[in-house]
């Protein structure tokens, strides 16, 4: 059986006391122990930022890509790899900014992997300027007079782009991360999971507090992830109460279904000198 | 200029969308059906239907290695051609015309022998639609030249085998239309050019520099192929998706340049292998990856196959302008390996030697091509398709992982390759850190004694180059051992080396396969007893030399350089030679 201990190692976290990080990754380590998931079978690719720090203290195998990045380099290990349960994190600025191209056209392909996106409305580990999802007016340091600029939805960027698993959690909300990442991980094709996460030192706004008064949880009375026009809705609701909990799902052939080259022996375990004498013949 | 006495050179213009280079295929495979050689050469603008575009097809009874600069009979389907091409054709020569577009005066062209062939009117008399012109030229032409009707009629059943017997009917009726026409009409006797078929077995293939890299990556058994298109690149993309259901291999075209090269240093982290081409500017945006392959030792295999720059440049021309950008590319100071063949042979070996590289060494391998290399189509009796060795280099199998609990992917060793472990086996979890690490992956900067382990593993990375400078591809010499004057070459000029030696007595040229890190040793074996080193390079600041003379002190004579969207020509060539000589 799979430990929370077979997920550490010896290093110790270099995170602000009381960020978020530490529930985001508690409840991932609970997930994957609940699936019993051993550490080696797991690859986690990731971003730079705070979320990408994590990278020195989870004990998996482990891809720290470029700022915005992570997406393409784990699709290429998935692909490489289909044996390989596979992560992609990243935070608000390179997951939605730097990386927004990649977001949108990984969500059509529904690649079989999960993106874990630490949402904390703002650049953190640079010390505190607006990101895609900060909300408008929000003074940081790059916006001493509030940024002028409209926050991006993400999630309905999702729904809208073809991922086919969409949902939303808290950070401080432990049990209830750990059974979104665990449908997120088991769910065949794309998933997309925004996780909501306070930074204790540089959003003064967004606090701990200020997320568990303005997020709510969906019931499945309330909403049927099926729904696609609902979710696209849900996934854009803010103001009121912020919905957490599963957005949208369906079933939809994977990127890996539409390639018979895939099935079978993982990419991994080909490589080997290829005859390529009947595809000279059509030069002659 | 002299004309290449052994060579007779068919070139064929008008607006683009007219099908010269079908046309150009055509005739190809009508010499090389009677046993000639050919060389296919095209020049076109970057757009779909309009502009000036010609294809030329030099014919001999040996491999040609580069287009005459001289032509000997000339296909005009407008006037146009005529203006811009007449001034190429020998005197002895010939030009054949449209008559049923081209109507204006042509007095001022008199010095050529002129044939009419109203092509219009001869697809009328044989009810076939307008885009088979190309056809009629090209069955005139070889009516000129009394070649045989049976072979010409056998090269276009093959090449539109695909296509249906309707297709190869009505395409074999123009050719035929017009070759009558030539007969019944041009007085073929009198021309001073004939071609003769003879029999022959399989006929030789005929390949572009990028075909031949095409079955190049799939024979050093590459399994995810990943490229967003763009000139001059882009039929490798075409070539490997095509091939997909018979290799096996996937092939993947992403969202833009910057996805695809994680995508393949995602797939090689992984660890089977993978591969992307793409141009100058496709490659700037991929630079910053070229630096994460680097810092995490992940093998990259990239091809670049340049076009003149900056920005978008000339598309579809050539230049060897990113030869100073490929070897700077990236932030930082790593090991790079740049390899640089010259003909389609060293193409297919240069994508098994890179795979090998890159695995071995852990680190990226660029092969740089050009659009002389990548598009000109040579006939190769000889193109052998050796399989290439596959050698991964140190990878830890799960039983030499047993028990292990961190696993230092980054172990300082002498050599500075480090054995990895592969996602998924058991004992080998590590990071590949884009940070700069220590022994395990880990981010140095959070954990006491960086700046010695920062050191530590700069010097680590380094040491990769002397090992792996023996196994570059070496220079080679190409003509007699003896000269006066030695040329140096590297990717696409060694064709038109090879040319040129023909038309100069006591010259000689080196070729370089690979020019980063520069093999010095070799290089300096090579030029032993070099009387006057004169370097050959398709752009304007003698980008080799420069790094040459900046890397090991060896400074060419002189420099023969061009930068018009053109390669030299090795008439051109070999009189700025003589002017040294």
């Amino acid at each position: 059986m799979t430990q929370i201990s077979d997920y550490m190692n010896s290093y110790r976290a270099t995170w602000c006391p009381g960020c978020g990080n530490f529930g985001i990754w508690a409840a991932l380590r609970r997930a994957l122990v609940d699936m019993d998931l051993p550490p080696h079978k797991l690859l986690c690719v990731y971003d730079i930022g705070c979320s990408g720090n994590g990278s020195n203290w989870f004990h998996a195998y482990g891809f720290h890509s470029l700022h915005g990045r992570s997406l393409p380099a784990a699709m290429g290990a998935k692909l490489a790899n289909r044996e390989q349960t596979v992560i992609a994190f990243a935070g608000d600025g390179g997951g939605f900014g730097e990386g927004g191209n990649h977001f949108l056209h990984t969500c059509r392909t529904n690649i079989d992997m999960t993106y874990v996106v630490h949402d904390n409305q703002l650049y953190s580990l640079t010390t505190g300027q607006a990101s895609p999802t900060s909300d408008q007016g929000m003074e940081t340091k790059s916006t001493p007079t509030g940024d002028p600029d409209r926050p991006l939805r993400p999630l309905q960027l999702a729904v809208s782009a073809g991922a086919t698993w969409v949902g939303r959690g808290f950070a401080d909300d432990l049990v209830g991360l750990a059974q979104l990442y665990r449908q997120a991980i088991e769910h065949k094709g794309f998933a997309v999971l925004d996780v909501l996460q306070p930074c204790v030192t540089f959003n003064h706004f967004n606090t701990r507090e200020w997320y568990a008064q303005h997020t709510h949880k969906l019931t499945e009375q309330e909403h049927n992830p099926a729904d696609k026009a609902k979710a696209l809705l849900l996934a854009g609701e803010w103001n009121g109460k912020i919905p957490l909990g599963v957005i949208y799902r369906e079933q939809r052939p994977t990127y890996e279904d539409h390639f018979p080259q895939l099935a079978g022996k993982p990419l991994t375990q080909r490589v080997a000198a290829r005859d390529v004498g009947q595809l000279i013949e059509q030069f002659r | 200029m002299p004309h290449r006495r052994d060579v007779f050179t068919w070139k064929i213009g008008g607006v683009g969308g007219q099908g010269q280079q079908a046309a150009g295929a055509t005739f190809a495979k009508a010499c090389t059906r009677g046993n000639f050689l050919t060389f296919n050469y095209s020049e076109y603008p970057s757009i779909i239907r309009g502009g000036h575009g010609t294809t030329q097809v030099d014919v001999a009874p040996r491999p040609l290695t580069a287009p005459s600069a001289a032509v000997n009979l000339l296909v005009a389907l407008n006037e146009e051609t005529i203006q811009l091409h007449a001034a190429e054709v020998t005197h002895d020569g010939a030009i054949i015309y449209d008559g049923s577009k081209i109507t204006g005066d042509l007095k001022a062209y008199r010095r050529h022998k002129l044939f009419n062939l109203p092509i219009g009117n001869l697809l009328q008399d044989a009810k076939l639609p307008p885009i088979s012109a190309n056809m009629v030229a090209v069955g005139a032409s070889l009516g000129l030249l009394r070649y045989s009707q049976a072979v010409l009629h056998h090269a276009i059943a093959d090449l539109f085998a695909g296509k249906g017997q309707g297709t190869i009917d009505a395409n074999i009726a123009a050719a035929q239309a017009g070759y009558d026409h030539a007969t019944k009409h041009f007085q073929p006797a009198r021309f001073a050019f004939t071609l003769r078929a003879k029999p022959v077995g399989k006929p030789a293939p005929l390949l572009t520099g990028n075909d031949a890299i095409s079955l190049g990556i799939a024979a050093a058994g590459c399994q995810l192929y990943v490229a967003y298109p763009m000139s001059p690149s882009s039929s490798i993309l075409h070539n490997l998706a095509g091939w997909a259901k018979t290799t096996n291999m996937v092939v993947r075209q992403p969202e833009d340049e910057i996805a695809a090269i994680h995508v393949a240093i995602g797939a090689m982290f992984a660890g089977t292998r993978s591969a992307l081409a793409t141009s100058g500017g496709g490659f700037a945006l991929m630079t910053e990856a070229l630096a994460l392959s680097a810092m995490t030792e992940t093998p990259l295999v990239a091809v670049v196959s340049s076009r003149p720059g900056p920005a978008t440049g000339l598309p579809t021309w050539t230049e060897q302008g990113d030869l100073k950008f490929l070897v700077n590319a990236a932030h930082g100071d790593f090991p790079r390996v740049i390899l640089t063949p010259g003909d389609p042979e060293e193409a297919f070996a240069a994508a098994g030697t890179a795979f090998n590289l890159a695995e071995k060494y852990q680190l990226p391998v660029i092969i740089l091509m050009d659009k002389f290399v990548s598009e000109s189509t040579r006939a190769l009796p000889h193109f052998t398709l050796t399989p290439p060795e596959i050698e991964r280099g140190k990878i830890a199998t799960a039983s030499e992982l047993a028990g292990t609990k961190e696993f230092a992917r980054y172990a300082l060793t002498a050599d500075g390759v480090s054995p990895r472990a592969l996602p998924g086996t058991e004992g080998g979890i590590h990071l590949a850190n884009s940070d700069e690490h220590e022994e395990h992956g880990f981010a140095v900067e959070s954990f006491g004694g960086g700046a010695l382990l920062r050191q530590r593993m700069v010097e680590k990375r380094a040491a990769k180059v002397r090992h792996l400078i023996p196994e570059l591809p070496k220079p080679v010499r190409l003509g007699p051992a003896k000269a006066k004057l030695t040329l140096l070459s590297w990717g696409s000029t060694k064709g038109v080396a090879e040319e040129a030696l023909r038309l100069l007595p006591y010259v000689n040229a080196v070729h370089m396969p690979a020019v980063w890190p520069i093999p010095e040793h070799a290089l300096r074996h090579a030029l032993n007893h070099v009387q006057q080193l004169v370097t050959v390079e398709n752009n304007f600041s003698g980008q080799f030399a420069t790094i040459l003379r900046g890397a090991t002190g060896i400074a060419p004579d002189h420099q023969l350089l061009k930068y018009n969207g053109q390669q030299f020509f090795p008439e051109e060539l070999a009189e700025k030679v003589k002017a040294l000589l």
